[in-house]
């Protein structure tokens, strides 16, 4: 099966940060969180440096002089981390970026977040920026005269900015106002964004797992430690500023702009911007149809308002007379058409009405659960070896009908969170040997909580739980991508192997035209 | 997909991921130092505002024309808004290191242009000269410097203008 480069590339990261960090800890899978982290850093050793710090042309420098030399033991480290969480910000913020993007998590229904996330990436860099021009010292006079060449070179404003930065021209109250910006508007806005961010998004978490958390602080301080941030010498407008040890994460757009000019760097930064605003329109991805409600099948529990990934169900005053207090309805605007909130639904029952068509309070018109019980048995029914699996797999991982032959069966859903436990009951009733869930990779779910949900529902953690006399043994959930078709196969074999020995202690045949599936539920 | 039990070579293995991601912080948060003028260069910044002289005269109005205006706007002087552009040339010992021709901003172009250009140069010791027509009305410069100037390396030469005193060298 072909895998794009790109997503090949991120598929080996991730098995590589899988190996060391394990899939709770692998910090692909955390790269937002991470990055709220590090905001936390920034804000909290911020306030402190805050403190200390002399917010005036000729107070600034010497007062971050204070904090890096005289106070190096507390608010020096705090300097050093404050950059250095910086930096790592840039760092999560862009592998973020790659990831959705490798793994195609921007376009369709995820359109939003990638739009609304572009701006949070120029709005930190700017926010770095005016961090920089506060410590007042030679890089800050580079930047500041820089900065002011860029917005001069835009015909939106009267006047020329870098003439403010001349000997003898420069003021407290443009320097107080970049201070304000870095202190209050900038960090304002931000938060802003960061909400609308992740707006279309339910049961959000800006925590990363606190190992993860731990490790990076802990290699933040050491790098602290070892290398602390220092300042160059102070700004002196008279002179050109000449070697500087730029932060490359920040300011790369400058020394560009001296290679340059300061319209073709808008240019670029212009077209880079538009490029990535366009791309998940490039092509257009049209999404599934959105979930269906059947209020003559819904009794309001709301349980699939508590799973939707994505904030697309909500809850509302019944409305069909029916004795039940609520009723859910989708925003078909928002729905990406995982399937979850089907087998959230008690009544994705197979048991029921097994002789008729098979209805439920919400269902999938691509995908409609009835279909998927008759996908089952027949998948069920289509095996004849000796320790039959049916594979239930997702369009976004591994390809389970890849494996398909006497003794193995596929059905792919939209998600594997789609599987209603009852159905797992169901399969094994029909007289399969084993099932094995084939998600995405453990804890990297393309519709977000799919694998997790199933995990938690299996585990009789959350509702609709699996019930007690599924026999466990023969059920396997294993994560897996595009590009893990040997792990898979190899988790399939141990896991036949233990079916054929339940079979034999169970008592049946471990011939394989005697261990014939029944057709009946 | 490996799945590691040993923890002491997990720990080390993340010890790794995590010096990496330094290692990438402490280089790229500093280095490769950036050299925005040569050792030897200076530069020279011309930076003043200044707005040209109107394109036309102003014309006493007579009084027939006064009469035909609304009484609240009978000024006796009728001047026009727009403004010449302002034409800019430096050199620097004989040779051009700064041409413009600017026009004034604004709807009317009335405004005062602002000039903020910066040029590198050799420091040492130079002949420097600018000079600038604000006026259409009449043939040539108006404002003109010319002198020599010894400038450091790495050192700012500030060139300012106000039409009282011309060019000045800061």
């Amino acid at each position: 099966m072909l895998v794009n480069p790109i997503k090949r590339a991120y598929l080996a990261l991730e098995s590589w940060f899988n190996i060391s960090f394990g899939t709770e800890w692998n910090p692909l899978y955390h790269l937002g969180t991470l990055t709220f982290f590090f905001f936390w850093i920034i804000l909290v050793t911020g306030l402190y440096l805050f403190g200390f710090f002399h917010g005036s042309i000729d107070g600034a420098y010497d007062s971050v002089e204070y904090i890096t030399h005289e106070q190096w033991y507390l608010a020096g480290v705090m300097r050093s981390l404050h950059r250095y969480a910086s930096d790592a910000a840039i760092i999560t913020i862009l592998l973020h970026m790659f990831k959705e993007f490798a793994s195609g998590r921007y376009r369709g229904f995820r359109w939003f977040s990638w739009v609304s996330g572009l701006p949070i990436l120029w709005l930190v860099v700017t926010l770095g920026i005016t961090g920089y021009w506060l410590v007042w010292d030679e890089l800050a006079q580079y930047i500041a005269v820089g900065s002011a060449r860029l917005v001069d070179s835009l015909p939106i404003i009267s006047g020329s900015m870098a003439s403010n930065f001349q000997e003898g021209e420069m003021t407290d109250r443009f320097f107080i106002l970049i201070e304000f910006l870095h202190l209050l508007g900038q960090p304002l806005i931000l938060f802003f964004m960061l909400w609308l961010h992740v707006k279309r998004m339910s049961n959000v978490d800006i925590n990363p797992p606190r190992g993860l958390a731990m490790g990076c602080l802990m290699a933040l301080l050491v790098l602290s430690f070892v290398k602390p941030a220092v300042s160059h010498g102070p700004a002196d407008l008279t002179s050109m500023p000449t070697v500087l040890q730029l932060d490359w994460f920040y300011l790369n757009a400058y020394p560009l702009m001296d290679l340059w000019s300061e319209g073709k760097t808008w240019l670029l930064a212009t077209a880079i911007t538009i490029v990535l605003m366009l791309l998940p329109w490039a092509p257009p991805k049209k999404d599934g149809p959105a979930a269906v409600v059947d209020l003559a099948h819904c009794n309001g529990c709301e349980l699939c308002f508590d799973d939707c990934p994505f904030d697309a169900i909500t809850v509302q005053a019944r409305t069909d007379g029916a004795k039940f207090e609520r009723e859910v309805v989708v925003n078909p605007d928002l729905c990406a058409s995982c399937g979850i909130c089907m087998a959230s639904c008690p009544s994705s029952n197979p048991f029921r009405l097994a002789e008729e068509e098979l209805k439920t309070g919400i269902d999938m018109p691509a995908l409609p659960v009835d279909k998927l019980r008759t996908m089952t048995k027949e998948a069920v029914a289509a095996m004849t070896g000796p320790a039959n699996v049916l594979l239930v797999g997702c369009e976004h991982g591994f390809n389970v009908n890849r494996l398909d032959n006497n003794e193995t069966k596929g059905i792919k859903l939209m998600c594997s969170g789609m599987m209603p436990p009852t159905m797992v009951e169901y399969a094994l009733k029909q007289g399969v040997d084993g099932i094995m869930i084939v998600g995405c990779r453990h804890n990297d779910c393309f519709f977000r909580f799919g694998n997790l949900w199933v995990d938690k529902r299996f585990s009789g953690e959350r509702k609709p739980i699996l019930r007690k006399r599924a026999d466990r043994r023969r059920i396997r959930v294993f994560g897996g991508s595009e590009t893990d078709k040997k792990s898979i196969e190899n988790e399939l074999s141990v896991f036949r192997n233990e079916l054929l020995t339940l079979n034999s202690e169970a008592g049946d045949s471990s011939d394989g035209a005697e261990s014939g599936v029944s057709s009946d539920a | 997909m490996l799945n590691l039990e040993n923890k002491l070579i997990r720990y080390a293995l993340q010890a790794i991921n995590y010096s990496v991601f330094m290692g990438m912080i402490w280089y790229l948060s500093t280095s490769p130092s950036y050299q925005q003028i040569a050792e030897d260069e200076a530069v020279i910044n011309i930076s003043f505002s200044h707005a040209g002289e109107t394109k036309e005269p102003c014309h006493r109005r007579t009084q027939a024309e006064l009469m035909k205006l609304p009484p609240n706007m009978r000024a006796p002087m009728d001047c026009s808004r727009e403004r010449s552009p302002i034409i800019i040339e430096a050199l620097l010992d004989g040779d051009l290191i700064y041409s413009q021709t600017l026009n004034a901003p604004g709807i009317y172009k009335d405004g005062s242009v602002d000039i903020y250009h910066s040029v590198k140069i050799p420091a040492g010791s130079h002949r420097f000269s600018i000079k600038m027509d604000d006026s259409v009305l009449k043939e040539g410069f108006d404002y003109k410097l010319d002198q020599n100037i010894e400038i450091n390396p790495a050192k700012i030469l500030l060139v300012d203008f106000n039409a009282g005193q011309g060019f000045f060298i800061k």
